[in-house]
């Protein structure tokens, strides 16, 4: 099936603060973002598509560098969210570290020293981004989208977005997620951000100036992350208990002996090639902050009652044991006790959390037939409209400062800076 | 049931603009009509992809559960109306799932095959369990693992206190009153909460 093309990320930059739930405020900053397709007369076609923890705004297509786009099985021409109907936005979050304002930019605290935020940038929330996102959204001329769509963390902020904003959705599609994270979940998070933090090249958060990357840590913070995003069938049946030498055992306690470890390395190398740590620990906070039933004495079902007039699709897999079914009905549950709107698919996969990023036949049908009536509707409203004038101009700035890093030419070059690469790596996008 | 009249004909138990829940409601067909014959609106709940897919296609809101294991997510009397059609046979805890659908619902409505009628009689009198057009599998591989009769249904509705309104047969999608027990391959019930 044909792909979305050449992608380039766009910037729009934000001088007005962004008010933070722990009080704090992020004093302005920009967001990298890419679109597909065409946003119709009425502007009623837009979709916005949520990223998790290790992903960005490179959603579908290729990018320059001839990346393809992490949900590329998905969105595209003729794909199940279509950008042939679709006008489908994808945008790195704050804190992030594919192009948005993140701890490797200068603090304009301390501009003048070009000093990075690292472990200054403030502790951001879903909830947060989700305010970043839509301030994007309303730049770009749109005054409700058709849908939000996320998985796993994606998922909470098309969750939050119902929330928090209801007049501005429509649809909200969460995939493999939950209404917050269990104590098992934060805990293999805290394993993940000790690793980082435990890592002497850290350095508090500052390493950007010491010229060095907390490799180790992210390497280790990377391999636990993934063994949570297979099931057990899974690994087994990928590796099993292989050999990595096909002489037999080595004896030893520090080679690889069983490919499953290898595989680990190789993906912990990869990771921490291209991921930044303090973005690491944001983002797992912002996971683990997750939990809207908290701000209604604990009943999801109360939290959701702000969204009555959205529609929901949510979708789990029967192996996700990171973010179960069980969890995915909590959230079908506080929606059907305010009598909302809610289609629930429980995909009997077998790849674990993995699976929301596969092309599962069954899922992916669901998907497209769902995506298929919400561009129904939205032709529908088109066809019954008055035209309206075009979209206003965008307040854009090309790229961000980048942070100067204490040795020049050094190998760390931020990840924003001008005419460097604006998208980094992406590979996958879990949690 | 899959015939549209007497699809029809159980939609006729609904009141208009009520609140529906549809056990095993498999691809959304009386839950569409509801919704645009009735000013329905509601959930399916049904166990099978296809069956999901169907109705996500046709935008009938539809939850993936297996029924076996409950009601949970339904808080009581929270539909008008609890439809359990051509399902009650396919369930493990039929007695169970018909009291969670009398605490759903303010009104159930549950039909399955009339194991009396009198072909099955026959059938059984020749010595050989029946395949018809109503049960038309082998008693090694029916997915209709409770077999009852109309009569039967009354007893189990005595037994879980609930108040029956209204039962006929279905046969050829007409309603049958006179003998359901001999003359119908379908029972149908409606029964309401005291």
């Amino acid at each position: 099936m044909a792909t979305s093309g050449i992608v380039q990320s766009q910037q729009m930059f934000f001088s007005e603060p962004l008010a933070l739930k722990s009080g704090a405020s992020l004093p302005e900053y920009t967001l990298n973002y890419q679109t597909w397709g065409a946003l119709n007369e009425q502007r009623n076609n837009a979709v916005l598509v949520c990223h998790a923890l290790n992903a960005g705004q490179h959603v579908a297509g290729r990018d320059e560098q001839g990346r393809l786009g992490w949900w590329d099985n998905l969105v595209g021409p003729g794909k199940p969210l279509d950008t042939e109907r679709f006008f489908v936005i994808g945008v790195n979050n704050p804190g992030s570290c594919f192009g948005s304002t993140g701890p490797m930019h200068v603090n304009p605290a301390h501009a003048a020293e070009g000093r990075a935020w690292g472990a200054d940038f403030p502790v951001m929330t879903v909830e947060d981004w989700v305010d970043a996102q839509l301030r994007l959204v309303q730049r770009l001329g749109i005054t409700q989208l058709a849908a939000v769509l996320g998985g796993s963390l994606g998922g909470m902020q098309a969750l939050s977005w119902t929330l928090r904003h209801p007049s501005k959705l429509r649809h909200c599609i969460a995939v493999a997620t939950a209404p917050n994270l269990s104590a098992q979940n934060i805990a293999f998070n805290e394993v993940a951000r000790r690793a980082i933090v435990t890592d002497p090249d850290f350095y508090g958060g500052h390493f950007y100036a010491q010229g060095v990357v907390p490799k180790r840590g992210l390497r280790l913070a990377r391999m636990i992350g993934h063994i949570t995003y297979l099931s057990d069938d899974t690994m087994d049946l990928k590796f099993g208990r292989a050999l990595n030498n096909k002489h037999g055992l080595s004896f030893s306690t520090q080679d690889i002996e069983f490919q499953v470890e290898s595989y680990l390395r190789y993906q912990g190398d990869k990771f921490s090639d291209y991921f930044d740590a303090n973005s690491y620990l944001l983002i797992t906070r912002a996971l683990d902050y997750f939990d809207p039933a908290a701000d209604h004495g604990g009943d999801l079902a109360r939290a959701f009652t702000a969204a009555r007039d959205n529609r929901f699709l949510l979708v789990s897999f029967s192996t996700d044991w990171r973010f179960s079914p069980a969890r995915s009905r909590e959230i079908v549950k506080a929606l059907v006790d305010n009598r909302i709107q809610v289609s629930y698919a429980e995909i009997n996969a077998p790849h674990g959390h993995d699976a929301f990023l596969l092309d599962d036949p069954r899922y992916h049908a669901v998907m497209r037939s769902y995506f298929d009536r919400v561009a129904l509707e939205s032709a529908e409203a088109e066809r019954w409209a008055a035209p309206k004038p075009a979209p206003a101009g965008r307040e854009t700035r090309p790229a961000l400062e980048p942070s100067k890093p204490a040795q020049a030419g050094s190998a760390l070059r931020p990840s924003l800076s001008a005419g460097g690469p604006r998208t980094r790596r992406v590979e996958g996008s879990r949690e | 049931m899959s015939e549209r009249r007497d699809l029809e004909l159980i939609a006729d138990l609904v009141p208009a603009g009520s609140r529906v829940l549809d056990l095993g409601c498999g691809n959304g067909e009386l839950l569409a009509h509801l919704r645009d014959h009735k000013n329905c609106s509601g959930y399916g709940i049904e166990i099978a992809d296809a069956g999901v897919l169907a109705c996500v296609q046709r935008g009938i809101d539809v939850i993936q559960l297996n029924l076996d294991e409950g009601l949970a997510l339904f808080d009581d009397r929270s539909f008008d109306v609890v439809l359990q059609l051509d399902t009650l046979q396919h369930l493990r805890n039929t007695e169970r799932m018909l009291r969670e659908t009398a605490r759903v619902g303010r009104i159930g409505i549950v039909s399955f095959p009339n194991f009396a009628h009198w072909p099955n009689r026959l059938h059984v009198l020749t010595g050989n369990m029946p395949v018809t057009r109503a049960l038309p599998y082998q008693w090694y591989d029916t997915p209709n693992i409770r077999v009852g009769t109309f009569a039967d249904f009354e007893l189990l509705a005595q037994r879980c206190g609930l108040q029956v309104s209204d039962r006929f047969g279905l046969q050829h999608g007409r309603i049958v009153r006179r003998w359901p027990n001999l003359l119908a391959s379908v029972a149908v019930f409606k029964f309401e909460q005291s």
